[in-house]
């Protein structure tokens, strides 16, 4: 059911190999044998239903996050083997664009993306400043570099967000649902630019998410995650021809599937005429 | 009843994890505050959002609580015709007490609830992990700075408020009840001793400062990071506050004053 | 910046108000500023002998015609004479009490503190350092003072 990995010259070292990923919180198992490859200078995408722990991958890829079992080795370091100044080392090298993006709310659109510069650098303020407006430029924001965080809507957020994520340029940026609640525009906006910046900054873009139509069009290579472990991988077309249920219930928004319309319950009959077992 | 003693147990474990994470939290705090001096503004920010807002509140209550003793303790004394020791009175139970007790009381409902919500939603909104994913040590940044603030802040707050305080109680002793203007002072400094009296008062206040800090930074950092989860840390902030400064206040007076 | 600046200002006011308060503390409220009767140096101790102190303390106030000039730092049994050695502590801007100065034990008001109270003699010779005063009247004790009324008042209606 698992298509073979396309072998094409590109796909050298990937950047970032997953393999037998094992992920317990709570008692829950959220990964149990998860094997993944991310290849340089493309975009990835890693799709699955709600609660699959999508945005708990990329913790455990930044770090964040210990598996119980298994590695995730990120440009040849095994990430959570490092130290805590290596682990921030390598930290400066990824980006990551959190769901609502996450901005420091008592500084204005220019100081969030000013911030890691600030912290990282020692680059003079007019470094910074042209520095910033160059990041904000290609987010289209360079007019607002003065709103506070609170007077922007959702979307231009994750664009700011997104110029924070490449200030320090880095070699990954890592989306964690990027589409979630976004009006068309906004939508299409983003994916636009994560396509674009990922292919003029020679980045490697990494996207959590389930809104299939948007993150299929940008996507070079798609991963699907149910139930703790990789049940689907392929290019976007592929995906969309796979003869696996989760997949093609997944790609096509099948009600039944897989995944259950019901939540696991007794019968019904035996539920109705049972007397006070609730 | 085992399923009673199991959950005794539980929580007890709970307890003592949740203990050990708060002392984590201080050790690393610790850790931090020598990486303060390089953010003087951010230090300048934190005194201003923790000790000047808190100001008001603490001079309104100061003065209205020296007012209320010297008008309770003038009708006590006045029995004994011992109303000359109002002054006495009111600046003992003030240094002693009532202001590291209760300024550290109202410090925990103003300022303490104020960082734990703060840093709550900060972590709600995935604040503090965009800060670690930046390399950025959120306890460094986001913490350390404000657990320094308080802890310097609360001695100054207690002082103003015990000061305001017996000023309060003057305007009263000697304006309203017409008790003479020296006897209140010479009373009062013959009565207070700067050792015993006024320099425990500001270890208690410093204690209380660190306490309360803590514990709000505690809640707001190990906040679930919900809307309940923030909710629920600002009102543990204030319930666990004010129940640590009363019993830490009861072991500090029998440790200090209760030698004859 | 303008932000930056107010801030600073409001902290900096913020920090001088609570030293401020401190200070008040320390000099109005509490003891801390009678070191001022001593004129920034120790002063001078003097003792006095009495049979009885009564509630005097260490630290109460020492006063020549109701002004304080002094403290006691402490009082001591004699185990010889069984009589209470009461230190003290004159500031030396009152170092002009004549040698036959006289000490008694008052209290101030019916039911407040009890207090040193010197009398100044006419001797031309002056208490230095160490020095005993020699004339001193022991506090009175209520007690005592009611029974001995009580004792008086009954013989009277004896005689009668």
């Amino acid at each position: 059911m698992v298509e073979p990995r396309p072998q094409d010259d590109s796909c050298r070292v990937p950047l970032v190999e997953i393999r037998g990923l094992r992920f317990m919180r709570e008692g829950r198992l959220i990964f149990d044998g998860v094997d993944l490859a991310i290849p340089r200078g493309r975009v990835t995408a890693i799709m699955g239903p709600s609660g699959t722990g999508k945005t708990t991958l990329l913790r455990i890829i930044g770090g964040q996050l210990v598996p119980d079992a298994g590695q995730v080795i990120v440009d040849g370091c095994n990430v959570h083997q490092l130290k805590r100044r290596e682990l921030f080392e390598l930290r400066k090298r990824m980006g990551m664009l959190f769901q609502a993006g996450a901005l420091l709310t008592d500084l204005t659109v220019f100081g969030n993306v000013a911030f890691p510069l600030r912290e990282h650098t020692r680059l003079s303020e007019s470094m910074i400043r042209d520095l910033v407006l160059i990041k904000l430029e290609a987010v289209g924001l360079r007019g607002a570099r003065d709103l506070m965080p609170s007077q922007l809507s959702g979307g231009m957020a994750r664009r700011v967000a997104l110029a924070r994520a490449i200030a320090l340029d880095p070699m990954m940026v890592m989306y964690d649902e990027p589409f979630t609640g976004q009006d068309p525009i906004s939508l299409g906006v983003l994916a636009r630019l994560i396509r674009s910046l990922n292919d003029s900054l020679g980045l490697t873009s990494l996207v959590v998410s389930h809104d299939v139509q948007e993150t299929c069009a940008i996507a070079d290579y798609v991963y699907l995650i149910a139930e703790g472990r990789v049940v689907g991988e392929g290019t976007p077309s592929e995906m969309r021809d796979s003869a696996s249920a989760w997949v093609r219930q997944f790609m096509h928004a099948q009600v039944e599937g897989p995944v259950p319309f019901h939540y696991p319950a007794l019968d019904l009959t035996t539920d109705l005429l049972g007397e006070g077992s609730a | 009843m085992s399923d009673w003693l199991v959950a005794v147990g539980r929580r007890g474990l709970d307890l003592l994890v949740r203990l050990g994470r708060a002392h984590m939290l201080l050790f690393y705090i610790v850790l931090a505050l020598p990486a303060l001096v390089r953010q003087p503004r951010e230090m300048v920010r934190q005194v201003h959002s923790i000790g000047v807002r808190s100001l008001v509140i603490i001079v309104v209550s100061g003065l209205f609580v020296g007012m209320v003793l010297s008008l309770q303790g003038y009708n006590t004394l006045v029995g004994f015709g011992a109303a000359q020791s109002l002054g006495v009175l009111v600046a003992l139970s003030l240094v002693r007490e009532l202001g590291p007790v209760v300024s550290a009381l109202l410090y925990g409902g103003r300022a303490g609830s104020a960082l734990a919500a703060e840093i709550g939603l900060m972590k709600a909104t995935e604040q503090l992990a965009g800060m670690e994913m930046m390399a950025v040590d959120p306890i460094e940044r986001v913490v350390a700075p404000r657990f320094l603030a308080g802890v310097m802040v609360m001695p100054l707050l207690a002082a103003i408020f015990s000061a305001v305080g017996v000023l309060g109680g003057y305007f009263v002793a000697v304006g309203l009840l017409g008790l003479d203007d020296g006897a209140f002072w010479s009373q009062m400094q013959s009565k207070v001793e700067f050792h015993d009296d006024i320099v425990n008062g500001i270890i208690k206040s410093a204690v209380f400062g660190v306490v309360a800090t803590w514990i709000a930074l505690f809640h707001g950092y190990e906040a679930v990071p919900t809307a309940e989860g923030v909710s629920l840390a600002t009102t543990r902030t204030v319930v666990h506050t004010a129940l640590a400064v009363l019993v830490l206040d009861f072991i500090l007076t029998a440790l200090m004053f209760n030698k004859v | 910046m303008m932000q930056q600046r107010k801030l600073e200002i409001a902290v900096g006011l913020f920090m001088v108000l609570g030293f401020a308060a401190l200070f008040f503390l320390a000099m109005r409220v509490s003891n801390l500023s009678s070191a001022g009767i001593f004129g920034g140096d120790k002063g001078y101790e003097i003792t006095a002998r009495f049979q009885n102190t009564g509630s005097l303390k260490g630290r109460s106030p020492v006063s020549v015609a109701g002004v304080r000039v002094g403290q006691v730092t402490e009082i001591v049994l004699d185990s010889k004479t069984f009589e209470a050695v009461v230190h003290m502590r004159i500031g030396s801007r009152f170092s002009t009490l004549p040698k036959d100065t006289s000490a008694s034990i008052l209290t101030s008001g019916l039911l407040g503190e009890q207090y040193v109270g010197l009398d100044p003699g006419g001797d031309s010779v002056l208490l230095k350092e160490g020095d005993e005063i020699r004339i001193t009247q022991s506090a009175l004790v209520l007690e005592r003072f009611i029974g001995q009324f009580l004792y008086n008042k009954a013989q009277e209606t004896e005689k009668k």
